[in-house]
């Protein structure tokens, strides 16, 4: 039996007719058409598919659609403002935070919570405020850089410098 | 990977949602966070074809003190566990435990109330909520009950708990001042689950052992308490050699299982060094 939801996605409402069995990583990609949000292993280790859930970072293959009926869901495509980049992703650009970029997504809708939780966190506070994303590049390094960056950016009352613009 | 396909209803009170368990009998699974159920799901271990998502029944998410214990409702996530200032002071054991969980994403889903009818022998709150002596309250058709802990967990994936209740909350009796509790868990990945861990709750007064509590995770198909550990040191000064003592004995009447992750010898070992470690940590300064 299909059910109607209502999910708000980056503040556009969407609403569908699913079965239960949908996970919420399938109804992001493939119902309403965001791919940003990648499908690792599928099996909750790799944090590939993390997005927030009513300000919760959950791995959205782990979610049925119908748990997020009537939520707020962000992925990583709702945090540019237009042409300019979120600062998370403008330090991954500018300080070499992906290889192959298939985990960045999920690495920074993860360090978007860590740094909500915590704005000025240790090297190692990163480290294990990552523990549910894995990057198979084992670029850690330079993505551990690159949010250490972006809080500094982020912190309040930090000098803005305007970031490049999207090309 | 998709699960086998199932329907599904979100009950608004607990009532409604024991009765909707009572109407679809075996079939019928009970969904709170989804982060034991719906991985069995994906890879079709576990294939009900009803679920009835509690998710969303008001209050029955929070943590509270009242009459010398502490109450925790069944949707308490994993993660409100770890940050809350009431157990950090009263149970710093159960802190301990919810932030060696998983990782951020699946503490923000997992509850307690889940992972203790789980029952998964390799899960961590159970052997905490057993050295605790916790209370399970359980909702079904004919009203509530309460469960001891040492009466819930009967074997893998397996509590005492009816097909038609629902487990509504924890309760634990406050321990009384000085008493400090610790979890100790060892695996060799970040992330993963307990190839063996110690779960200790200890109180000191003056010069002798007046609380001893210990369970153990990954040491049989359920839960224990090293009893052995235990008897070894109440009454006892604490001293460094009692403490290696009692903790030789953590293997007493453990029948602990042999998987990828370990033999029952390594699971021995790593009982008595992790059991010897805890008892250190919580007698410390003593």
């Amino acid at each position: 039996m299909r059910r109607r939801v209502a999910v708000t996605i980056n503040g556009t409402k969407h609403e569908h007719e699913v079965e239960p069995r949908l996970l919420l990583v399938q109804y992001i990609r493939d119902v309403v058409g965001l791919t940003g949000t990648h499908v690792g292993c599928d099996t909750s280790n790799c944090g590939a598919c993390t997005v927030e859930l009513d300000g919760h970072s959950v791995k959205s293959c782990t979610v049925f659609a119908v748990q997020a009926d009537g939520a707020q869901v962000t992925t990583i495509e709702g945090l540019a403002q237009g042409t300019t980049l979120h600062p998370l992703q403008q330090a991954f650009w500018d300080e070499h935070g992906l290889q192959c970029g298939f985990c960045t997504p999920g690495m920074i809708m993860a360090a978007r919570q860590l740094l909500a939780r915590n704005p000025n966190p240790s090297e190692q506070e990163i480290r294990v405020g990552l523990e549910g994303n894995l990057c198979r590049c084992t670029g850690y390094h330079n993505i551990v850089k690159s949010i250490q960056a972006a809080a500094k950016v982020m912190a309040p009352g930090a000098e803005r410098k305007a970031p490049a613009p999207v090309s | 990977m998709i699960p086998a396909a199932f329907d599904y209803v979100v009950p608004r009170t607990l009532p409604e949602a024991v009765a909707e368990l009572v109407k679809h009998g075996q079939e019928a699974k009970v969904l709170a966070g989804g982060h034991s159920l719906i991985p069995l799901m994906k890879l079709r271990l576990s294939t009900p074809s009803f679920l009835v998502d509690i998710g969303r029944i008001g209050n029955l998410s929070y943590i509270r003190e009242e009459d010398g214990h502490v109450a925790i409702g069944a949707l308490t996530s994993h993660h409100d566990i770890e940050f809350s200032e009431l157990l950090k002071n009263k149970l710093p054991l159960l802190t301990s435990a919810a932030s060696q969980i998983g990782d951020p994403q699946v503490r923000n889903r997992g509850t307690i109330g889940g992972a203790a009818a789980h029952a998964d022998p390799f899960g961590d709150f159970p052997a905490c909520l057993l050295a605790l002596d916790a209370e399970f309250k359980a909702v079904g058709p004919r009203g509530e009950r309460s469960i001891a802990a040492r009466d819930f967990f009967v074997d893998t994936f397996t509590s005492s708990l009816e097909p038609n209740e629902i487990l509504r909350e924890i309760r634990i009796p406050t321990p009384p001042p000085g008493s400090r509790g610790t979890y100790l868990k060892f695996s060799r990945r970040s992330q993963d689950w307990a190839i063996v861990a110690v779960a200790a709750q200890v109180r000191v007064t003056g010069h002798e052992v007046t609380q001893v509590a210990v369970g153990l995770t990954g040491m049989g198909s359920h839960p224990i308490r090293a009893s052995g550990v235990e008897q070894a040191l109440r009454g006892k000064a604490g001293h460094d050699d009692e403490l290696r003592g009692a903790a030789e004995r953590a293997t007493d009447g453990t029948d602990p299982p042999q998987d990828l992750n370990g033999s029952p010898d390594y699971r021995r070992h790593l009982a008595r060094v992790l059991t010897r470690r805890a008892l250190e940590q919580v007698t410390a300064h003593h």
